[in-house]
Formats: structure tokens, sequence, C-alpha cells
């Protein structure tokens, strides 16, 4: 290959790479280093409501000047370690929901005959076609003292008086589970289905009941299923605000909920910031460090 | 003389009606739905056996090799494996292990893991199962490889692995669905003699499936072929190619040559048949009786005829046509020689001499001869 056809490759690699890395680093990384920004500063009352880190005076120049008080805040007030670590409880409890219904139906639908496959998945994937916000308000009249859910109960004689679920944590998770589902079936669905059925065949060959050999083989094979769907509840589970808000009660307290009372109620930017930037390090940290573990253990 | 030495023994289970078979194969039907893949299968298969059921593909030779490993359940029939009945027995209980064609090695373990993986399901002590893998891997010579994920294996590599994890549990019968089929030709020759060797070290009753008659041929005790979902015919790879039962499978086993005659008079293994093809009549050599009349196919595999320009001698078969093309391959030449019929046939020529002067070339005319100690009548 010529020297000219070798630089065209590598032009033509670079162009096909900009869209991808253009609007991540216009829209997520730009937008982020924003908000880093804005929580190293301090507030103040007016437009916007926080002072500009670099500020230019005659005697000293150019001067910078970094806030941490925010961070320190974070740290110091109970407050906070407490709604994070609620948010990633809770999240972590909607996530095993998830998958122990997920798995089973990503499962059934897998191994479904090929004709029913497809609308089985359109099924799960139907409620999209409604607004999440409807679906949520929704729950509140299954779950309410004087709801479908109650009321039904009631009618069976399981139940004497009208269970309180509606502004408890358990509201949240059942609101959590329902609306990330989707999430953890479809890629489950996807490491299930290309999964090679001789496999099991070979599986039982060999001695190993079916049961055995779904543990062997099947759920070791499903496990980058299993951590897509996850991390695609997870993550988002965390940061929740619209779920905690309206099933959630008073004492329902999650990160999502805060940096919503610090930005809206409070006005207080910087704090909101450094509410978030906090986010994202208690979540993308150890999610690198256990990337860096995984591709570690395929490279050995 | 071979004959002669008392040390030589014919291995020839199935010639001896006192011997209990390994398998019993007994009216076995499977129907899915309205197709019939299996259709009233009755086979015998002895200990120490290699096995081939060969056929084109769909014609149920891997529907009957499931149903031995379990797989798949007879609509009808039943299956014996030494003596049990274990028609509806699953797969994980019997005595019976497979290599599949697509090896079905499993990705997430390692190579010892793989071979491992039947005798961890028995339970045996890990110090037996480490010992157990290394002679197996040894067998098949692949104890560098033991630590390797089979995505890091070659084709011929993973074969190996696959043929070792399913002799690790010392099944009683070993079923192979198509084990060389990803192989390329080379490694697929060489691995056949392989696997007939390790067949005979390890002493397991070997069945394959395959649709490559070379590979049945080399590899096989007995062969079965299958059509349409029966057994057409069971035999050594001798007596199947030399002594077909049918035209399907002389046509399907090696290259046939095909005249359509009718029987003139039929005595003291002699028959003589009227040819309108060829306007003569042709003798063949025939045990039996068969009534004037009858309609007959006399078949002459392509290597026992000659091709030759003079007239043949009296007491020899014939016909004659004019060379249409000549396929030089080095070792042998396929002369396709037509007829005045029209039809074309196949004379194979062994290339004796080295010299680069061919002797015969298109449009020569010449006799097909043949003995007719070499033909073969068969009944229409």
């Amino acid at each position: 290959m010529s020297r000219v056809e070798t630089g065209l490759k590598r032009w033509g690699r670079f162009l096909v790479g900009l869209p991808p890395y253009g609007w991540l680093v216009l829209f997520f990384l730009v937008p982020f280093l924003i908000v880093v920004k804005i929580s190293l500063s301090e507030t103040q009352v007016g437009i916007p409501p926080y002072l500009p880190l670099l500020t230019w005076t005659e005697e000293a120049g150019v001067q910078l000047r970094l806030n941490w008080a925010n961070f320190a805040m974070l740290l110091s007030d109970g407050l906070y370690a407490f709604a994070y670590v609620n948010s990633l409880r809770l999240a972590a409890i909607a996530t095993a929901c998830c998958l122990a219904l997920g798995y089973p139906m990503a499962y059934a639908i897998a191994r479904a005959p090929l004709h029913l496959r497809n609308p089985l998945l359109m099924l799960v994937a139907l409620p999209f076609w409604t607004s999440f916000l409807i679906r949520v308000y929704a729950w509140i009249g299954i779950l309410k003292t004087e709801g479908l859910l109650n009321t039904l109960l009631l009618w069976l004689g399981v139940i004497s008086e009208p269970l309180q679920i509606l502004e408890t944590d358990l509201a949240v998770l059942i609101g959590m589970t329902y609306s990330y589902l989707p999430f953890m079936v479809l890629p489950l669905y996807a490491t299930l289905e290309k999964m090679d059925l001789s496999l099991l065949e070979a599986a039982a060959d060999l001695g190993c009941r079916p049961l055995k050999a779904f543990l062997a083989v099947t759920l070791p094979l499903s496990m980058p299923g299993v951590l897509a769907g996850s991390l695609l509840v997870f993550v988002p589970a965390v940061g929740e605000f619209v779920i905690p808000d309206l099933l959630g009660g008073p004492d329902t307290l999650m990160i999502g909920k805060v940096l919503w009372a610090e930005f809206f109620d409070n006005r207080d930017w910087p704090v909101a910031s450094a509410v978030a930037v906090a986010m994202l390090v208690v979540l993308v940290v150890p999610l690198m460090a256990f990337r860096h573990i995984q591709n570690r253990n395929e490279g050995g | 003389m071979a004959q002669d030495n008392p040390q030589r023994k014919v291995f020839a289970p199935w010639n001896d009606a006192a011997a209990t078979p390994m398998i019993r194969i007994e009216g076995v039907t499977k129907r899915f739905g309205d197709f019939t893949a299996v259709d009233n299968v009755s086979l015998d298969i002895h200990k120490g056996e290699f096995f081939s059921l060969l056929g084109a593909s769909g014609c149920g030779k891997t529907t009957l090799l499931r149903m031995l490993a379990g797989f798949e359940t007879p609509t009808e029939g039943r299956i014996f494996i030494d003596g049990a009945d274990v028609s509806l027995v699953p797969p994980y209980e019997r005595p019976v292990n497979m290599m599949f064609q697509s090896y079905a090695l499993f990705p997430h373990m390692s190579v010892e893991q793989n071979v491992g993986f039947g005798l961890r399901q028995d339970g045996l002590a890990k110090a037996v199962i480490k010992d157990k893998v290394a002679a197996l891997l040894d067998l098949v010579q692949m104890s560098q490889f033991a630590g390797r994920k089979p995505h890091q294996l070659s084709g011929g590599q993973r074969q190996r692995v696959a043929l070792a994890r399913s002799l690790a549990k010392e099944p009683k019968v070993l079923l192979l669905d198509e084990p060389l089929g990803a192989l390329d030709k080379k490694l697929r020759e060489k691995t056949q003699l392989e696997l007939v060797n390790i067949q005979d070290r390890v002493g397991i009753t070997f069945v394959m499936v395959t649709h490559d008659q070379d590979e049945a041929m080399t590899m096989s005790s007995r062969i079965g072929i299958m059509n349409a979902g029966a057994i057409t015919q069971v035999g050594t790879p001798v007596e199947i190619y030399e002594y077909p039962t049918s035209r399907y499978v002389a046509d399907f086993i090696g290259a046939a040559n095909m005249f359509d005659a009718t029987v003139k008079t039929c005595a003291d293994g002699r028959l003589v048949a009227a040819c309108p093809e060829l306007r003569h009549d042709l003798v063949v050599q025939h045990e039996g009786t068969l009534a004037a009349g009858s309609p007959v196919t006399i078949i002459v595999r392509p290597e026992k005829m000659v091709v030759q320009r003079e007239k043949p001698a009296d007491g020899m078969d014939w016909a004659s046509g004019t060379i249409a093309d000549i396929a030089y391959l080095g070792d042998v030449s396929t002369y396709h020689i037509r007829l005045a019929s029209g039809h074309v046939v196949q004379v194979l020529q062994t290339n004796l001499r080295h010299t680069g002067e061919q002797k015969l070339t298109w449009e020569d005319e010449v006799f097909l001869v043949w003995h007719p100690a070499n033909a073969l009548a068969l009944t229409r």
C-alpha cells in the first residue's frame, strides 16, 4: 500500500470517529466541565447565582479562586451521605428485583418459538410508547390507600385494613422495578438468544441435569447480559428523581431529590453542582474499576 | 499368504448370530409433525465396531444419531444399549457420549475444564479427574494447550478437545456427528486415521454420521446407507462398494455405469441379458436365478473397465463409443465415452507409464471392455 493510501485511510478513520467523539465532547464533556466549574464557585444573589472562578483586578492580575466548601459540606452534613447511601441501596434492591423478574422473562422469550419472539419483545418495549410520567402516576392510583391494590386485597379478605404502600420506600422500589424492567430484559434477551443450544445438549450428554446445566453453562454465559442490564438499571436508578418524588414519602431521601431541592428550592447552584459531581464520582469510579478488572480477566 | 496366517483374526461380530449387539434399534420411527425423518429403522451395532451412517443431507441419519444420544425420543420402536431399553432415558443418564458437529465446547471453560466436565458431573475426586484429563489430553496430543480457552484454538485443536471430552467418561458408545466436517481436506485425511487408531486403543463402539463417502469407507467397519429415513443397505465398505443391493447405493457410493437389460437366460452362475442400448447381449456372473424376461440393471464400476482400440476377445463384455472428455488427474485419468445411444460412460485408467504422450485422445473410436465377473446385475 502506498503512503498516500495509508494517509487517506488514517483520514477516513479520523472522519468516521469525529461525529461520535465530537458529540460526546460537545454535549457531555463540556457541560460536565461547566458543572465542575460551578461546583467550585461561591453563591451569590444574582444572575447567574454564582461568582466567577477567574477574576481580574488591577493590582493582582488574573486570580483563580477555588471554593472547596461545597464539597466539604457534602462530607460534613450527614444528610448528603445518607441520601447517597439510600439511593445506592434502593437502586441496588431495584436492580436485584429487575434481575429476578427480568431473567426468567428474557429466558422465556429467548426460548420461545421463533415466530413468538418478536411479538413478546414488542410487549416488553410497549410501555415506552406511553409517557413515563403517566405510567408513574398510574402507580399512585394502584398503590394509594383507597387504590386498586388495597381495594382488591380488602375485597379478597387478605387484609382487613388498607396497607400504607404509597409514600414509602416500597412504592419507590415498585416504581423503579416497573420502569426499568425493559432495560434489564432486552440485554439479557440478546445474550440468551445468541447462545448455542448445542452447549446445553453437550452438558446433558456429559451427565448434567437441566438445572445444573443452567447453572454451569447458561448462567455464566449470560453474565455479559446480566452486567449490561444491571448497569442500565442501576445507574439511572441511583439518580432517579421523578419516581421517589411521586411515589416516595417525605422520608424517602434520594440524591436526585436532594439535587432538585438544592437547585430549585434553595437556588444554591454550587452545592447542587457539587452533589452532581459527587454522584458521578460515586458511580463512575467503581464502574471503571470494575471494567478494568473485567478486561484484565478476559485478557488473561 | 495372508489367508493362511492363523494369527489373522477377522473382526466381524455381526456374523455371529449368538452375539448380543451393543446397540439394537428396533423398528424405530421418528416423525416431526407430518414429516417422517426416520422410517421404521432396525439395526444392530456390535461392541467395538466403527459404524457409519452415511447418506445425503436430510436422509434422517442425524435424527437417528440424536435418538441414540437421547436428544430425541422415537415416535415408534425401541432402542437398546447394552441390553437395556433406553428409548425414554434422558441423555444425562445414558452410557453414551456424543461428539458434536460444532464441537459444542464450553466457551467459558479452559480445555482442561471442558475435558473434565463430564467427570465433575460424576462427582469424582479432584485428583482422579486431574489424572484422567491429563491422560486424555495426552491421547489427543493437546497437553500443552490445557489452559487455553476454545477461542484460542484452531479448528483441528478444537476437534481434538471435543474428542477428548466425549471420551472422558469412557462411554459404552461414542456418537460422532460429522466429526471432521469442519476441517480442511489434508487435516481431515490425517485425522481420519488418527480417529480410527484412537478407537482401536480405547475399544469403544463408535457410531459416526457422515455425508462424506470417502470418510465412511476409510474409517468404518460397517456402513449403513440411509435414504429418505430408511436404511437401504448395511455392510462392510467392500460389500457396499462391490455388491450394492440397489441402484441407489450403487450410484451413491462411487461412480457406476448402468445398463438396462432384460434377462434371456440365467443358470449356473451365468446370466445372459439382452441390452437394447448396446444392441448386443451382456454376460454377468450371477448367483441365484432370475426368470427370463425380468428387467435388470447391469452395473460396472469405472475402474473395472479397460479402454482399448481393438475389438475384445470373445468371453468379454464390451461397448463401443467415442471419447468425449478426458479428465487427467495425474495418477489416474477418467475417460468419458459417449456411446451410440448418447449415454456417457465413465472409465478410470491408472496412468501406469511415465510419459507425456497420451495414446488416446478426443473423438477416438474406442471399445470399453470388462470381464463378466466384474459386473453386477440388479433386478429393477
